[in-house]
């Protein structure tokens, strides 16, 4: 299958800080494609270099097999953007909005007009088509912006961190959204800082920090990599850790990282449910009392613990990771995006 | 230039959706009539000409010029909110956001300066002229304001905040403005000022002003020197020379703000 999407060797650099730093990627047509990272980690820089609107210092980058750099008004014609901060104007009605946008997109005004009524009624925004911008919640603006990026129906959607800052249920809903009516057939590229979502709307994953793609794979074989659910125990008393890691070895066949200072032992395990109930009852043998003990689902978190702990600091002790998280995360917190 | 029309039309349904900014765009010339005609013009003689007839020129020219700061923020507003961007991304002509800018500017100007002319007549100031004399005076000053438009569009588009753009916009007009033959006669002024204030684009424009308008009657003092008895001319010469200048380099600058 052709590649929709191709970024190789991208390097963008403000000032110092390396925002994009040899990334290469590839995006199959037709699939979905996950870009999964924490703030700072280079992935608005890579789609605002894919969308034309920013330029590399270095590499090759090709959307729909036309070299983004040589010709960027042939690809703007043949992508869809909708961006971190919805790009609608506030004084403008949906309706305006998004005719708009057809207008600029010269597919006429008459077609412009259709395409805007279809897209509202299918966002679910048509009582509110009149209304300027402004009144709209957060989430009816998300929703006008994805619009925005499929008034041509283009074969290749850029969509940078679509539900940041939605609640929960908005959330929800925008899965709904784009897996049903965004992704139909086009190849779709997303950003996203949260696994779950990665999880929901995507075909691969590839996981990106200080400007790198630090692993990729598809959600399952990421989830295998970081270790899916992890059992975490807390413990009262420090002279209980020795026994009680002794116990999580034995019910997770791994090695459980231990971190003192908080009394907390976490291991990965594979069964949910059974394996607590396990635990819980060697415990209960043994006669320990756990302050607090469940089962944690992988997050992004635990995903950078273990993908970027295992590739900067093979040797570090497993306890001190958390440690050398926090110091990434304080490293990264300037980098323009 | 089609989308430049569609920019200018979203632009201009700000315009109705909040009216304030023209509302106050408006009462700030309306202000600057009344206190130049009723407090100040009674302390500035002008030998030949009664001062209000003296004032309309000097006050249009300088609204106008002052009206062109709008792109600025404008144009800033567009880069904080993102829909720049948006723009960007879409296959449409590179210069049409600033045209688009500048045109619906164009057309609050016209609004404001109809607003004023009213205001002017009310005072009374008067057109000694024939209409197409007349006519060509407004000409003027509108195609001075839209070249006053892409210097401001410049500014705009080199700030980093529409905070930053209300008062870089607005700052270099006070010097521009009243160093020039607007308000008073650059005779007065200190000496090396002069040939500065003669030379000064809004000087030319307001000079051609007066005279398209008939509001320099014979017996006044026109200043000294070329500019003084090519006024017009001089005044189409700046004005083409701001377009010549700031229209490249406000696109330029649109490509570079907006990649930022």
């Amino acid at each position: 299958m052709a590649d929709a999407i191709v970024a190789d060797g991208v390097v963008k650099t403000y000032g110092p800080v390396r925002a994009l730093d040899g990334f290469s990627v590839r995006v199959p047509q037709g699939t979905v494609l996950g870009l999964l990272g924490p703030n700072g980690a280079g992935k608005t820089t890579c789609v605002r270099i894919l969308t034309t609107l920013l330029r590399p210092d270095h590499g090759v980058v090709q959307v729909g097999g036309i070299d983004v750099l040589a010709r960027p008004q042939e690809v703007r014609r043949i992508i869809g953007l909708s961006g971190q901060n919805a790009a609608v104007d506030d004084n403008l009605s949906g309706y305006e909005n998004l005719e708009m946008i057809g207008r600029l997109y010269h597919i006429g005004k008459a077609r412009a007009r259709q395409r805007a009524h279809e897209l509202l009624e299918q966002f679910e925004l048509t009582d509110a088509a009149n209304r300027a911008v402004r009144t709209y919640s957060g989430g009816m603006r998300r929703r006008l912006d994805l619009a925005g990026a499929l008034v041509t129906a283009p074969p290749i959607i850029f969509l940078d961190e679509p539900t940041t800052g939605l609640d929960p249920r908005s959330r929800l809903g925008m899965w709904n959204v784009i897996n049903e009516r965004v992704h139909s057939g086009s190849t779709l590229l997303l950003t996203t800082q949260y696994l779950e979502e990665a999880d929901r709307l995507c075909d691969d994953i590839v996981v990106i920090d200080h400007g790198k793609a630090i692993a990729q794979g598809t959600p399952d074989e990421l989830k295998r990599q970081v270790g899916g659910e992890r059992l975490e125990v807390t413990v009262a008393s420090p002279s209980e850790l020795e026994i009680v890691a002794a116990l999580l070895e034995q019910v997770s066949k791994e090695t459980p990282t231990v971190d003192a200072e908080v009394r907390r032992l976490s291991a990965p395990v594979t069964g949910g449910a059974g394996v607590l109930v396990e635990l819980v009852r060697r415990l209960d043998d043994a006669g320990v009392e756990p302050l607090d003990i469940g089962i944690h689902r992988a997050t992004l978190d635990d995903a950078f613990l273990s993908l970027t702990g295992h590739a900067t600091a093979p040797e570090e002790e497993p306890a001190g990771q958390r440690g050398g998280r926090h110091g990434r995360q304080t490293e990264s917190a300037g980098v323009p995006q | 230039m089609q989308d430049g029309w569609v920019v200018t039309k979203r632009n201009l349904i700000k315009i109705k959706r909040v009216p304030d900014l023209l509302i106050f765009s408006t009462i700030q010339p309306i202000m600057f009539v009344l206190l130049f005609a009723y407090v100040f013009g009674g302390a500035i003689p002008i030998p030949g000409v009664n001062y209000k007839e003296y004032l309309m020129a000097g006050i249009c020219t300088q609204t106008i010029a002052f009206g062109s700061a709008l792109t600025a923020i404008g144009l800033a507003d567009d880069l904080q909110k993102g829909i720049v961007d948006r723009f960007r991304s879409l296959p449409m002509s590179r210069a049409a956001v600033l045209l688009g800018r500048t045109t619906s500017d164009l057309l609050n100007n016209v609004l404001v300066v109809a607003v004023m002319g009213l205001c002017g007549l009310a005072v009374g100031w008067r057109i000694h002229t024939s209409v197409p004399e007349a006519l060509a005076g407004f000409g003027l000053l509108f195609l001075f304001g839209y070249a006053m438009s892409w210097v401001s569009a410049v500014i705009g588009l080199s700030v980093r905040s529409v905070e930053v753009a209300q008062s870089a916009g607005f700052i270099w007009l006070f010097p521009l403005t009243f160093l020039s033959n607007a308000f008073v006669s650059p005779a007065t002024m200190a000496k090396p000022l002069r040939p500065v204030a003669e030379w000064n684009p809004i000087s030319s424009v307001v000079l051609a002003l007066r005279d398209l308008w008939g509001n320099a009657p014979a017996g006044f003092f026109r200043g000294t020197g070329w500019p003084s008895h090519h006024a017009l001319l001089l005044s189409l010469l700046w004005s083409a020379a701001i377009l010549l200048v700031f229209m490249p380099l406000a696109i330029s600058r649109y490509r570079k703000a907006a990649s930022r």
